[in-house]
């Protein structure tokens, strides 16, 4: 069994093969700066976090990560349009009030976005709501009454909603309830994927130049 | 903690201080003191820089006074600026009354105070000042600027006019740009001086008079929009300031004696003059109108952090924000954090416990980076 803290070590060393050197990163939830530290030491990117929770801000800023803390559902306003080479949200689109909103000011931001988030559509979820309970899972934790989460989508919701806004999925990868990434068909990943991490960009946008790793 | 006290002529009448604005000043004398101890590579110094009133006695204590320096929750050993590793400079501004050359001294030339001949200073002047000293210690860059309020509104200044002088700099309750608001609050200010009679033209000092009135009233209205509404009401209500109200034009609710004893205590240690001339610098400080403000910080970030209270209603958070957005868009690697305090703009002066995590959590890291390079130093490594 693996903690919370190596599942999210998983999808952040995902992430952090998608990036490419140099790349000025903006990460929205960026929590105690793990991946901005790493991508900033080891990458050599100009990187800028975005975090609400005191407590994981002091940590990132022990990493020497510049954290702004303001409400990501009501001011994203603060950063120019194509300010960054990507924007990343990994496991926060869930817990926002509009992530539509969220994920529109992401490519304004930057013509690269980066999201993940846990997959309510994954066959252990459903089997649990069939029991006739809400989900509880490594990738949703939370009691259904103290969860931080707001929504509760499938990847397949999720997919609708980068479709009706205009978003192409450059990558997707699937990951295992295991938090690695998983062995099953990436086209199963509506019941198979216990969370999906997506490259997106703007289809109204011609695409970035090849060269991204 | 070392505490010592100096004063340095860092500008002569042969060498003056030519001024941002045009005009030159000099001599300038500069009182300022210091706390903890400067390494061996002078890597460790921070600038703390006051806000409209404060002074160079930012930390510690002085023989038989009954309160320590104006920041002492915020400088000392083991506190977030810490002295135990870091050196800290604080000096009295220039046009400042506690030591340093401003309006009330005396002007060389004539052999009386310089009164309103006393030039309109700008930030940048600050600054320069500042810089002068820093250079006057043998310091090459500092390892951060620190202020809060008009204090914070000089880091900025010093930031995108000189990154080149910093590793990080520290902006706290501060503002790039007075609102209409601000703007009025110092009016009145600087109105209930100079229509006070005892104000004389601003030759109150050679005419033997004094603008007390006046200047109570400022320091009165200014105090009320330091604090908030529920601070006054937490300590204050509607009690009585005696042990019941009588009904009356004096001092009778306890807020009343309260203004009432501030504006006394600043009686004491402000000079009006010296209230004119800094608070216009706040309301003429607008660094980002400048197109090009930006070029420099942008071209050598400093990391900056800024810092907002909830309740400050005469810097709010929104002009916090201001100077995060610029800074950000500029490139500068900037954090931000807006602290839940009910304290309004006083909250700057407050132990509060998630503030003073904020501010050491920076500054730690800030010291960590020199560390490497200094211990090297001090082993005698680097050859």
């Amino acid at each position: 069994m693996s903690t919370r803290a190596e599942r999210t070590r998983v999808d952040l060393g995902l992430i952090r093969s998608w990036i490419k050197p140099q790349a000025r990163v903006l990460d929205l939830g960026c929590g105690p700066g793990t991946l901005l530290a790493d991508l900033a030491t080891h990458k050599g990117c100009t990187v800028q976090g975005v975090e609400m929770d005191l407590a994981s801000q002091v940590k990132a800023m022990a990493r020497g990560v510049p954290v702004i803390g303001v409400d990501i559902d009501k001011q994203l306003d603060l950063f120019a349009d194509a300010s960054y080479d990507v924007v990343i949200m990994s496991r926060t689109l869930q817990a926002v009030r509009y992530p539509g909103v969220v994920l529109r000011h992401m490519m304004r931001i930057a013509p690269i976005a980066v999201v993940s988030m846990p997959n309510f559509g994954y066959w252990r979820n459903r089997l649990r709501l069939l029991g006739g309970h809400a989900p509880v899972s490594k990738d949703l934790p939370y009691q259904w009454h103290d969860s931080p989460n707001v929504h509760f989508g499938s990847s397949r919701d999720l997919e609708d909603l980068f479709d009706q806004i205009g978003l192409s999925i450059l990558k997707c990868v699937a990951l295992g309830a295991d938090g690695h990434i998983s062995r099953a068909p990436i086209r199963s990943r509506n019941w198979s994927a216990g969370a999906v991490v997506y490259e997106l960009a703007d289809q109204r946008q011609p695409l970035p130049s090849a060269g991204r790793r | 903690m070392n505490l010592e006290v100096h004063d340095a002529t860092l500008f002569t009448a042969q060498t003056p201080l030519k001024l941002a604005r045009g005009g030159q000043l000099g001599p300038i004398t500069i009182h300022y003191e210091t706390y903890g101890r400067l390494d061996s590579t002078k890597s460790n110094a921070v600038f703390v820089c006051h806000a409209l009133t404060g002074d160079a006695h930012a930390a510690g204590w002085h023989p038989g006074q009954a309160k320590p320096g104006w920041w002492d929750s915020m400088i000392g050993p083991g506190k977030p600026v810490d002295t135990d590793t870091m050196f800290v400079i604080c000096a009295n501004l220039l046009g400042g009354c506690q030591g340093s050359t401003g309006p009330g001294s005396i002007d060389p030339t004539t052999q009386a105070s310089y009164g309103l001949a006393f030039p309109i200073l700008d930030m940048r002047d600050f600054v320069t000042v500042h810089r002068a000293l820093v250079a006057h210690l043998g310091i090459k860059k500092l390892l951060a600027v620190v202020g809060g309020s008009l204090g914070g509104m000089q880091a900025l200044q010093w930031a995108l006019s000189a990154p080149q002088d910093m590793r990080n700099a520290v902006i706290i309750a501060a503002s790039s740009r007075l609102t209409a608001q601000n703007i009025a609050f110092s009016a009145v200010a600087r109105e209930a001086i100079m229509r006070d009679r005892g104000f004389a033209q601003g030759h109150y000092l050679e005419q033997g008079t004094s603008p007390d009135a006046g200047l109570s009233i400022a320091r009165m209205m200014a105090h009320i929009t330091y604090t908030s509404e529920s601070t006054l009401g937490r300590k204050f209500g509607r009690e009585p300031h005696k042990d019941d109200l009588v009904h009356g034009f004096g001092v009778d609710f306890a807020v009343e004696s309260y203004l009432k004893h501030q504006a006394d205590v600043f009686l004491d240690r402000f000079d009006a003059l010296s209230y004119l001339y800094l608070s216009r610098v706040m309301d003429y400080f607008d660094p980002f109108a400048r197109d090009d403000a930006c070029r420099l910080i942008g071209a050598d970030p400093v990391a900056v952090l800024v810092c907002s209270f909830s309740t400050d209603w005469r810097f709010s958070p929104a002009q916090s924000l201001r100077i995060v957005a610029k800074l950000e868009r500029a490139g500068v690697p900037v954090t931000y954090r807006e602290i839940d305090s009910g304290m309004g703009h006083d909250s700057f002066l407050m132990p509060i416990p998630p503030y003073h995590d904020v501010v050491r959590a920076f500054l730690t890291r800030a010291v960590s980076q020199i560390r490497p390079a200094t211990s090297l130093d001090d082993l005698g490594g680097r050859s």
